[in-house]
């Protein structure tokens, strides 16, 4: 606004002096910019969408796959973290828009506060969002895939709960050769190793009879179909391979599409988390030299503001679709 | 810059003596609301989750208009739309709004014809 020139003919409709949305070119670039990342989000969560409308009975359910609390091990807490990582998210976004605010009366100090407090926020976000992917990667009670990629749960018939494969597999005197590049096909290595073969688990499965097979079919009450005793051991007989946690492959969860999205998703987010917080300190140490004092606004916190709620805004919807819906 | 702040939310019920007071205000509204998603999510109410509308189950529902809530709320007083001049506010909200909109319906309805082939077609996909 105040590089407008000049030219006298301001007064006149067309003269160049109108100002019909009434904001700054580097908010309103702002906006478009967030408008544009909105719906790049907003393909993702659609795509997102369109794969489990595809399989929707075999969806693996949120609630089952984020059951875990730092230093609470073993508790089951579906949901607890992740709603705590929104809070905390909110807050930030709070202490940005009070940044805005004391931007607004001219208070440097109570900006500099403000956005320290916001920084703090976001890396506790991002540090949280590695701690889930950590967690997820590592999985949890270990599952059997099939030929076409289905997943076989186990679950303890006496208690109704999961089952992880330690509890029931074999230890056999197997040897394993290690697929090198030099014995093999060269382009192929060997990916992750489990820690126990298909054969210990299915002859560990037969000799304990209170396992049962989970399939990833989701019944009418809207949750996974557990097979009987002797459908079981007719099942476990398609298993091809072990899985172990979640990777872009491989996925004991469930459908290996959710692990893709999960990964694609937050992982764009946490980069934008990320990105965020680099931006908030820069403009962070710009407040502490003064520069927005001697320009004589706070525009540039205004701005950085604007994207940071966004992040807040795009984390609500995730959090809805991901682990809610 | 002209930095005047309209203090009311819910259409003028609640009012705010100051800015600070009311985004104090808003953020107390929407961890409330985040309380009772969490809370809908862990108890998952059986009568919510047997009825169903428009093909999905009143629970998803309650989370996705709650959702929305939520997005206005930021969206208005965080990113202080409410501030704004009611044409720039148009062109942020209506523009993505239309996209979405038909990309959602484009893309749920071709999930769920593809996800007919797979149920009534003669090939297994589970084996």
């Amino acid at each position: 606004m105040d590089t407008t020139v000049s030219t006298g003919t301001e007064e006149s409709v067309w003269g160049g002096g109108n100002r019909p949305l009434g904001a700054s070119y580097g908010k309103m670039m702002m906006w478009f910019f967030i408008m544009s990342d909105a719906l790049t989000f907003s393909g993702f969560l659609v795509a997102y969408g369109f794969s489990r409308f595809k399989f929707i009975e075999q969806w693996p359910i949120a609630d089952e796959v984020f059951t875990h609390f730092p230093f609470l091990h073993g508790v089951e807490a579906p949901m607890y973290y992740v709603a705590f990582m929104t809070f905390i998210l909110i807050m930030s976004s709070v202490t940005m828009v009070l940044a805005v605010d004391a931007g607004h009366k001219m208070k440097q100090k109570s900006v500099v506060l403000y956005m320290f407090l916001t920084i703090i926020g976001g890396a506790i976000f991002v540090g949280s969002q590695a701690w889930e992917w950590a967690t997820f990667i590592k999985g949890d009670y270990g599952a059997l895939e099939t030929k076409s990629g289905r997943i076989l749960q186990f679950v303890n018939a006496e208690t109704g709960k999961r089952a992880a494969l330690a509890d029931f597999a074999k230890t056999l005197p197997e040897e394993r050769v290690k697929h090198e590049a030099s014995e093999g096909i060269w382009f192929q290595s060997e990916g992750y190793k489990t820690s126990y073969s298909l054969n210990e688990v299915v002859e560990g499965f037969k000799a304990t009879p209170n396992i049962l097979i989970r399939t990833e079919i989701l019944n009418e009450k809207g949750e996974k179909t557990l097979l009987d005793r002797k459908e079981s051991l007719s099942t476990i007989l398609n298993a091809q391979q072990v899985v172990e946690g979640a990777n872009l492959i491989h996925n004991e969860y469930g459908h290996r599409l959710f692990a893709d999205f999960f990964f694609f998703i937050t992982g764009f987010h946490g980069f934008h988390v990320f990105s965020g917080v680099v931006i908030n300190i820069i403009i962070f140490f710009n407040v502490i030299l003064g520069t927005y004092e001697r320009r004589g606004h706070y525009e540039m916190v205004e701005k950085v503001g604007l994207y940071w709620h966004f992040v807040d805004l795009v984390w609500v919807f995730v959090f809805t679709f991901f682990y809610l819906v | 810059m002209a930095h005047e702040h309209k203090l009311e939310i819910f259409r003028g019920l609640v009012k705010f003596k100051s800015n600070t007071q009311k985004i104090w205000g808003v953020l107390i509204f929407l961890s409330i609301v985040t309380a009772i998603e969490v809370a809908l999510g862990i108890v998952k109410p059986e009568f919510l989750t047997d009825n169903y509308f428009l093909g999905m189950k009143l629970l998803n529902w309650i989370f996705i208009i709650l959702t929305l809530v939520k997005a206005y709320y930021i969206a208005w007083d965080f990113m202080h739309l409410r501030d704004e001049k009611t044409s720039l506010r148009r062109v942020i909200v209506w523009t993505p709004v239309f996209l979405i909109c038909y990309l959602i319906f484009i893309l749920l309805f071709e999930a769920d014809y593809i996800h007919n082939v797979f149920t009534e077609g003669f090939i297994t996909w589970d084996f």
